[in-house]
């Protein structure tokens, strides 16, 4: 089970929070000119990343407060939690598996 | 009376404590500190069990969590225990236990005649046989689960409780062996909050068994005990004795099971029998030991055959001697010390057959000294004797091991002593998704790269010397401590002890038997799941290659023991089938749990009433003494009707129907989830979310609104109603008041943080009673002086405050039953009296309570939808026929995919009406419907039923279904066929049953 340092209560057990997926996926605002495919793009097909992968997580049963995790997909290491709106850190993606 | 097999003296057992026990319905005598195993060998007992496939004999092969043979079933009844090792089983006083896997009784099993036809059981077996047809799998799987499977379930629910805890600590060091313990004392004496748990009772782990080993030149069990007082006087360490750390999961996340009662006679009321440790370590040092490995030889699985470590055990721990008359097998140095010590014990050591080709080493050596016969490059080839081990034939090997040279000779003995080296316990690591590397020196698979903070020390990191475990232990302690901020100042320099490990070694992983493989007698690989060297080679030969292909065709490496005495050698063999090194076959998944755990300590206490919170509303205790019957809405109870003495759910539902069209009906409707919605842009929020328009809302008004997923399918509706410019309260289904606000607060913080909304969740805070009927209004007139409630002045979708009953409340006229209604919200602290107040009153109206079948029946008279019954999330507005809430000038949630090319196709399914040709059929909820009845198994379904009622009003059976294309079919029949042959011929129509116009609602 996970531990995930809430940016706004701290670290908790992975069961206080539900999963966002892919995380920096913006609601297209020209909905209208879009391609069927293209808000198909949108709505349903998120990154498989093997490695690093931008998510989103919400902390449920705490503060209900949305934000980003930088995980890693391969050693589930949590490399960064920072605030949703805000732009990944730098992060250092050496693999350690 | 001692038993016949206890020595006099010696052993960490106290004999005068003397506990009697029943095994397979004799009594017997052991003493406080043996196990149920070490108990049974001290009176003889040796047949303790029969294997799991061929229901041959079996006896106790360890004396530790890697027992694979001796599995027992522990207590009676509702309190019981399958498959429960005897060798760790803790003896206490009444203590009742009993074989396992056999019938009518250990001694004689008829099923011992799989053993005679296991060339008709090969590896595979059940795959292969039991293929077609597939309907009489059933009945195969009844037979092979008595003639196969393991323990028996309880009888009953389980009378004992469990407990769950959290914690949290800096070091949990696993294994309170020589190594864990300088582990333990290096990081606790830092400072560091160190969690010390072992297995067993006692701490010392192999240290216990070692008569001569010593630790800084004072026997090792003193500085055991010294050990013991210096942590539990420090207050930064915790012991958990009893306790197995039975799993690694991510993050430092450790399971670990503690075993509170089982050890006690009178088991204290106050405390749970097991507890789950549910902790996440900042840095664990594994320092789990090592499991001794069998040979694989001919019929090395019959009672009385045991690790040579278990003899050193049983004598030196116990004080039991295992055999009068043994042999010793071994390839290696280290198993002398077996030889030496039933040597000592007054055991005949008949001889050390010994597969090395030169017999050398130090413990060799002594055992030369002492006149014992060693028998160089020789192997056993054969075992004799049936509930126990009589003689083996013993024979020299030819040059490169792989035969006997001829027949051998035959030496009578009662216990045979094995070892074929050791294997680090790396399940821990390896659940950690650690490294695992081979050690080419000690034929073994050691710990590589920890994947998380995490080291492995001592005999489990592959170094088998006590030396080498303190130093180890000592050093990945202080590490640890170091790791999250301690200094490691006052800590000690490591405990120095000798540092010898087993070897000199020989690996021959397939000992020669008498006959060629296969061909009589059965070299055993995995006992507990009777897989043999022959299985193995079978699935090779039939083209199996992957390990983990090998392990699930065979099923060896399985079962309770997962392999804790099998893997190696079964990989060892699989390589020497295909020529290649170990490390290329790879080696199979530990998986957890290292041993079985409790399932009890899952559930904890969440069991009956805790198990799911049961929410009631203000009301709940005034519907209990009406005689309401309830239904589960989610976690909350509803009235689901209201039975008068003599009334069955129909005649209830049917009476409660009508009065609220003919009078005036009362529902509790305080389960509906309540958003209250603030800040400057609520409208602006309101707007985006729901399909239709907000912004021009008025205050004091209500409207519907639906709410779509961004897939454009119908999430949820409910009516939101404007309590001032910046202030709305929404109203959700009872069951999806938690997903919506989920929802809601996904898009304001995610997609649209610039908005200024605040939600917060008023589900309970308030009390509904809605009432309805055309007596409503007078109803309400009479309880209120300060609303005007001419329609005039109230018009349908507004709402007022003011005082009812006294109480201040918001009342809303809305409706959900089509007729004249009101919402009467109070606090929540108000709900019981304002009902009251409302009954009281409504007597003169005939005021008759309903429950939520009414309100369903009520609903689909006159078509409304409920989210979840008449949708399933693949529905959309356009589905609903509900064009008319979709604004088409503005964005919300989910409106681009309604423009999806897909949602114009005309067979989509769309809600329509039904009318049963019969008007007392009622058609089944979830009914599937067709065009037309066809003979062949397989009919084009057109949709379902997706509401289903007897109509009171219509006086006639209504429906709802979604049928493809179903607007275009008005008027067609369709008929749905039944299970038991029959068919309902139905035809479709509107879905609006009753009062299409809408007059009694607006009236």
């Amino acid at each position: 089970m996970l531990e995930i340092n809430c940016p706004y209560c701290g670290p908790r057990f992975e069961t206080e929070f539900s999963y966002g997926g892919e995380a920096h996926i913006e609601r297209p605002k020209d909905s209208e000119n879009l391609s069927d495919e293209e808000w198909g793009e949108y709505v349903f097909m998120n990154s498989n990343t093997k490695g690093v992968f931008l998510e989103r997580w919400v902390h449920t049963s705490g503060c209900r407060r949305w934000f980003n995790v930088a995980r890693d997909t391969v050693s589930y290491k949590i490399l960064a939690v920072y605030e949703t709106g805000t732009e990944p850190p730098e992060l250092d993606l050496r693999k350690d598996v | 009376m001692p038993a016949r097999f206890r020595l006099t003296e010696g052993g960490r057992i106290d004999r005068s404590n003397p506990i009697s026990f029943t095994f397979n319905g004799k009594v017997y005598q052991g003493f406080e500190g043996d196990t149920l195993a070490s108990a049974l060998l001290a009176n003889g007992v040796h047949l303790v069990g029969r294997s799991f496939k061929y229901h041959r004999p079996r006896g106790i092969m360890s004396a530790g969590a890697e027992e694979a043979n001796a599995l027992i079933q522990v207590g009676e009844g509702a309190r019981t225990d399958p498959n429960l090792r005897a060798t760790q089983i803790e003896l206490v006083d009444g203590l009742t236990a009993s074989s396992q896997n056999c019938w009518p009784s250990v001694e004689f099993d008829v099923s011992i005649v799989n053993n005679l036809a296991s060339r008709l059981i090969p590896s595979g077996f059940y795959y292969k046989t039991f293929m077609w047809p597939a309907s009489l799998w059933m009945t195969y799987e009844k037979v092979i689960r008595n003639a196969a499977g393991l323990g028996k379930a309880p009888e009953g629910p389980d009378p004992d409780s469990y407990d769950r805890t959290f914690a949290h600590c800096d070091v949990l060091v696993v294994g309170a062996g020589p190594t864990g313990l300088a582990a333990a004392l290096s990081a606790g004496r830092s400072g560091a909050r160190v969690i010390l748990s072992e297995q067993e009772a006692t701490l010392g782990g192999s240290l216990q068994s070692e008569p001569n080993l010593e630790i800084e030149g004072k026997p090792a069990l003193e500085w055991v005990e010294a050990a013991r007082a210096e942590l539990e006087g420090l207050e930064n360490v915790r012991l958990l004795t009893r306790t197995q750390t039975y799993g690694y999961f991510d993050h430092n996340f450790i399971g670990l099971m503690e075993n509170l009662t089982d050890h006690l006679k009178e088991k204290p009321a106050n405390l749970p029998r097991h507890r789950l440790w549910k902790l996440r370590a900042k840095q664990v040092v594994i320092a789990t030991g090592s499991i001794e490995r069998p040979l694989v030889f001919s019929d090395n699985d019959r009672p009385g055959i045991m690790l040579a470590s278990a003899c050193r055990t049983y004598l030196n721990r116990y004080g039991v001697k295992p055999g009068s008359k043994a042999v010793l097998f071994t390839n290696n140095d280290g198993a002398y010390a077996a030889a030496l010590d039933m040597h000592k014990a007054g055991i005949h050591v008949a001889a050390i057959v010994d597969l090395r080709a030169n017999s050398e080493g130090p413990l060799t050596e002594a055992a030369r000294d002492a006149g014992l016969r060693i028998l160089t490059d020789h192997a056993i080839i054969a075992t004799a004797g049936d509930k126990r081990v009589k003689a083996v034939q013993v024979a020299p090997l030819s040059a490169d091991g792989e035969s006997a040279r001829g027949g051998g000779e035959k030496i009578d003995c009662d216990l045979v002593a094995v070892s074929g080296g050791w294997n680090p316990t790396v399940h821990l690591h390896s659940q950690s998704r650690g490294k695992i590397l081979f050690d080419d020196s000690h034929a073994c698979f050691v710990p590589g790269d920890s994947a998380q903070a995490s080291t492995v020390a001592g005999a489990c990191n592959g170094s088998f010397g006590l030396g080498g475990c303190l130093s180890e232990g000592h050093d990945a302690g202080l590490a640890a401590a170091k790791a999250v901020g301690f200094d490691g100042k006052g800590s000690a320099s490591a405990p120095s002890a000798e540092d010898r490990d087993f070897l000199p070694a020989r690996w021959l992983w397939l000992v020669p038997g008498d006959k060629p493989l296969g061909h009589g007698g059965k070299h055993f690989v995995d006992v507990q799941n009777d897989v043999t060297a022959a299985d193995l080679h079978l699935a090779l030969r039939e083209g199996y290659r992957s390990i983990e292909h090998v392990k699930r065709y065979t099923t060896t490496g399985m079962g309770t023991d997962q392999g804790k005495t099998s893997n190696v050698n079964a990989i060892a063999i699989v390589s020497q089938y295909f020529g290649c090194p170990i490390p290329d076959v790879g080696v199979t998944t530990f998986r957890p749990p290292y041993t079985p755990v409790t399932f009890g300590v899952f559930a904890g206490r969440d069991i009956g009433d805790l198990l799911d919170p049961a929410r009631k509303t203000p009301m709940h205790a005034l519907h209990e003494q009406a005689g309401a019957a309830f239904e589960d809405v989610g976690q909350w109870k509803r009235p689901w009707y209201f039975p008068h003495d003599g009334e069955d759910m129909h005649q209830a539902v049917n009476r409660e129907v009508r009065a609220c069209r003919d009078s005036v009906g009362v529902m509790d409707a305080s389960t509906l989830g309540k958003i209250d919605i603030q800040g400057k842009d609520a409208a602006e929020f309101l707007n985006r979310i729901y399909t239709n328009a907000w912004l021009k809302l008025k205050i004091s008004s209500c409207r519907y609104g639906l709410m779509l997923g961004e897939n454009g399918m119908v999430m949820d509706d409910g009516v939101t109603s404007r309590l001032g410019e910046n202030h709305f309260l929404m109203t959700t289904t009872s069951g999806n008041a938690a997903p919506v606000l989920a929802h809601l607060e996904e898009y304001l913080q995610t997609e649209w943080p610039e908005l200024e909304v605040y939600l917060t969740s008023v589900t309970e805070q308030f009390a509904t009673v809605s009432i309805a009927g055309p007596n409503a209004r007078k109803l309400l007139a009479e309880l209120t002086d300060d609303i005007d409630l001419s329609a005039e002045a109230f018009p349908f979708m507004t709402f007022r405050q003011g005082r009812v009953a006294g109480i201040p409340a918001r009342v809303f006229r809305i409706s959900f039953t089509g007729d004249l209604s009101y919402e009467i919200n109070v606090p929540a602290s108000y709900g019981a009296a304002l009902w009251q107040a409302i009954m009281n009153t409504g007597e003169k109206y005939a005021i008759t309570p309903y429950g939520t079948e009414a309100m369903h029946v009520l609903r689909a008279e006159k078509g409304f939808i409920i989210v979840g019954q008449d949708t399933d999330g693949s529905v959309t507005p356009i589905d609903l026929g509900m064009d008319w809430i979709v604004s088409k000038t503005k964005d919300f949630v989910g409106r681009r995919s309604l423009y999806r090319a897909d949602m114009d196709k005309p067979d989509r399914k769309q809600l329509v009406g039904l009318l049963t040709d019969a008007p007392d059929t009622v058609l089944p909820e979830g009914a599937q419907l067709v065009e037309k009845i066809e003979t062949g198994p397989t009919m084009a379904m057109l949709g379902h039923v997706t509401s289903s009622y007897h109509s009171p009003n219509c006086e006639r059976s209504i429906a709802m279904a979604l049928i493809k294309g179903g607007r275009a079919r008005m008027g067609q029949k369709l008929y749905s066929p039944q299970a038991d042959g029959k068919v309902i011929t139905c035809s479709v129509s509107d879905v609006v049953f009753y009062d299409k116009e809408g007059e009694r609602t607006r009236g």
